[in-house]
């Protein structure tokens, strides 16, 4: 147990990382807040004084704000669906004995290392061009027309190119999962009769639902803010236009602080709404 | 019916052969144990009656049927893990359930059945808790429910109480062997305890670095040993070995005496030594004794009011029909 003497001297020592820390955190968020209250057009006059609630109207009722969030939703959940039903596959894969296991692992783990706006250029250039991407020639190589992936799958592409940047995370974390699971469990299941899959049904999958949970609530919170994979193939063009991005239009494109500021509000919300559902649906697995 | 024999089965992992090709015959109804130090193939040998491991070579057959190729699902065996290998996220019914859940036996058939297991075991009260909520003991019992409720040929235990404490250990023999008389199905159970061995079998089965050192009854394993490696492992203390002259006057390479075959006296005797530790156990008293030719040091069962202290001169004599006598390559002779 902790001396009072030596709690208080914690609390002192650890305070100018704590109040960094909550400055770090507070001044952006009351920054926003503020100025989502404003009129605020930076190379149109400026800081204009109080609107009240009016850019949150405006923010709302634009045309582009319902699709946007669909967009975000569809993306982010896009992404799980795929990293997690994949990781779970990979991670199975990855656990069998084989030849060259360390130098496979550590492949399987590389996109992760790569930056966001570089993988993105990388589809979009080497893959996804409907000219010299690999894709085209694969899809000539068949005697298919090549897809225009950005302009007419744009949705489907980006939910790809974010998939294959989280899947080595979701298959790490799944892959330390499947081995801490009991051999001596699977084995009593085999000879319970139970064949492979139920066996990863009724004992694998509900081991790893944990592991689930933690990638799921992870991944969400990233995906939510993804930006340079759009910006780098569609610009938000096309369909692919999210909260994120929208704020970024409405604030450097069209210059107006004061109703990004309101839309980075509502994505906040979002957020949350997101949050809440995930924790009400999968965070039940936590307590067990 | 749980009738099962090995010819010849063998088990290599890569080039090391674990268990050189040995033949083995169990009877149904038969508890049979398998017996042997750390590391001898003991759970190998389980493991491939189970099917969890494949034979390098040889048969397994089941009720006279080969098996050997058969899947573990299919061979109607059951098996205890000395883990339990419970399911940790299904309630104890759940988990009692499962087998008869994979095998699509009738609803009212599976509570029936689980309801007279949970009541052989005293596990009624705890058919909705989980395992993690459960002791040891209770685990163990939910791991034998599980086993018992898909009515198999034969039982398959590893080691089954190596996780209780010693006092619970006890009672779950008493009641594995009780278990064993009610249902007269066929038991193998593997364990490195030779007291296990010895009060729960009908047949032992001894082994020693993969191969079989000698089948029997545990009285027959008392009063037979086959060679020095059974003699010593059969026993509790271990007997003792003698070897040289005094072994020479009998016309054997090394004599073996059982502790509890040796009379002590404070007076006279066929050998003279010093006490060493005694260690009192109320009942009996085990006396380690150093400066007996050729075995140091000897240890002896004295009764409990037996008093001697670290330093004691006591005399030895070995009663003479109960001399185990073996030769240089460690056989049994006579
Ligand atoms: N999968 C495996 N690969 C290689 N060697 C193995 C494997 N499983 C067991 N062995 C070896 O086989 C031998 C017998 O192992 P086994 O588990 O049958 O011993 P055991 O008699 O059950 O011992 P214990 O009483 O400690 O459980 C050991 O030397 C072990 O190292
Ligand atoms: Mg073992």
């Amino acid at each position: 147990m902790a001396t009072q003497q030596s709690r208080s001297a914690a609390r002192l020592m650890m305070a100018p990382a704590v109040i960094l820390l909550l400055g770090w955190m507070l001044v952006p968020l009351i920054m926003t807040l503020w100025f989502s209250f404003r009129k605020y057009l930076p190379l149109r006059g400026g800081d204009q004084g109080w609107v009240g609630l009016e850019n949150y109207a405006r923010f709302i009722s634009s045309s582009s704000f319902w699709p946007a969030v669909q967009t975000t939703l569809i993306i982010v959940g896009g992404v799980l669906i795929i990293t997690v039903a994949f990781g779970i596959v990979l991670a199975l894969l990855l656990d069998q004995p084989m030849w060259g296991q360390g130098v496979v692992r550590i492949l399987v783990i590389a996109p992760f290392f790569v930056m966001p706006t570089v993988s993105a250029l990388v589809w979009k250039n080497m893959f996804m061009d409907p000219v010299n991407g690999i894709l085209a020639h694969l899809w000539k190589f068949f005697g298919a027309e090549p897809v225009q992936w950005l302009s007419q799958e744009s949705l489907q592409s980006i939910v790809m190119i974010v998939s294959w940047q989280w899947l080595p995370f979701a298959t790490l974390i799944l892959l330390t999962a499947v081995q801490s699971l009991d051999s001596e469990q699977l084995e009593a299941a085999e000879m319970d009769g139970a064949p492979f899959l139920k066996r990863f049904w009724f004992i694998i999958l509900p081991h790893l639902s944990r592991a689930i949970t933690i990638v799921i609530l992870i991944q969400t919170i990233f995906l939510l803010s993804i930006f340079a994979e759009i910006f780098v193939t569609t610009g938000g063009a096309f369909g692919t236009r999210t909260l994120t991005y929208l704020i970024f239009q409405r604030v450097l494109e069209s210059q107006n602080v004061g109703l990004g500021s309101a839309g980075g509000v509502y994505a906040i919300i979002l957020a949350n709404i997101v949050a809440l559902f995930l924790m009400r649906i999968v965070g039940k697995n936590l307590d067990t | 019916m749980g009738r099962i024999q090995l010819n010849q089965v063998q088990k290599k992992f890569g080039d090391v052969e674990v268990i050189p090709p040995l033949d083995l015959e169990i009877n149904d109804g038969e508890f049979v144990v398998f017996v042997g130090p750390s590391g001898c193939g003991k759970s190998t040998l389980l493991r491939l009656i189970a099917g969890l491991e494949d034979t390098t070579a040889g048969h397994i057959e089941i009720d006279g049927d080969d098996a050997t190729m058969l899947p573990p699902a299919k061979r109607g065996l059951a098996m205890v893990f000395q883990s339990y290998a419970l399911y940790p996220h299904m309630s104890v019914r759940k988990n009692i359930a499962f087998p008869m859940r994979m095998a699509k036996i009738p609803q009212e058939e599976q509570d029936r059945r689980i309801s007279s297991a949970a009541k052989a075991l005293n596990l009624t009260d705890y058919l909705d808790r989980r395992p993690g909520q459960l002791s040891g003991g209770q685990r163990q019992r939910v791991a034998i429910g599980r086993a018992i409720v898909r009515e198999p040929a034969a039982f398959l235990f590893d080691e089954p109480l190596s996780n209780l404490d010693a006092a619970l250990r006890v009672g779950m023999r008493m009641e594995i062997s009780e278990l064993h008389k009610k249902l007269a199905t066929t038991m193998v159970y593997v364990t490195h305890d030779q007291v296990e061995a010895m009060t729960m079998a009908d047949k032992i089965v001894v082994l020693h670095a993969g191969v079989i050192e000698q089948v029997g009854s545990p009285l027959e394993l008392y009063r037979n040993p086959r060679n020095l490696f059974v003699a010593g492992f059969i026993g509790s203390p271990k007997m003792n070995f003698v070897e040289g002259p005094e072994a020479a006057k009998h016309d054997a390479q090394t004599i073996g005496i059982r502790p509890e075959h040796i009379d002590v006296s404070t007076t006279e005797g066929t050998w003279q030594g010093t006490v060493g530790v005694a260690e009192h156990l109320g009942s009996d008293t085990f006396i380690h004794i150093h400066g007996i030719p050729g075995c140091d040091p000897m240890t002896v069962r004295a009764s409990g009011e037996m008093s001697v202290v670290h330093g004691d001169t006591v005399y030895l004599t070995p009663r003479a029909d109960q001399i185990h006598r073996f030769d240089a390559q460690g056989l049994r002779i006579g």
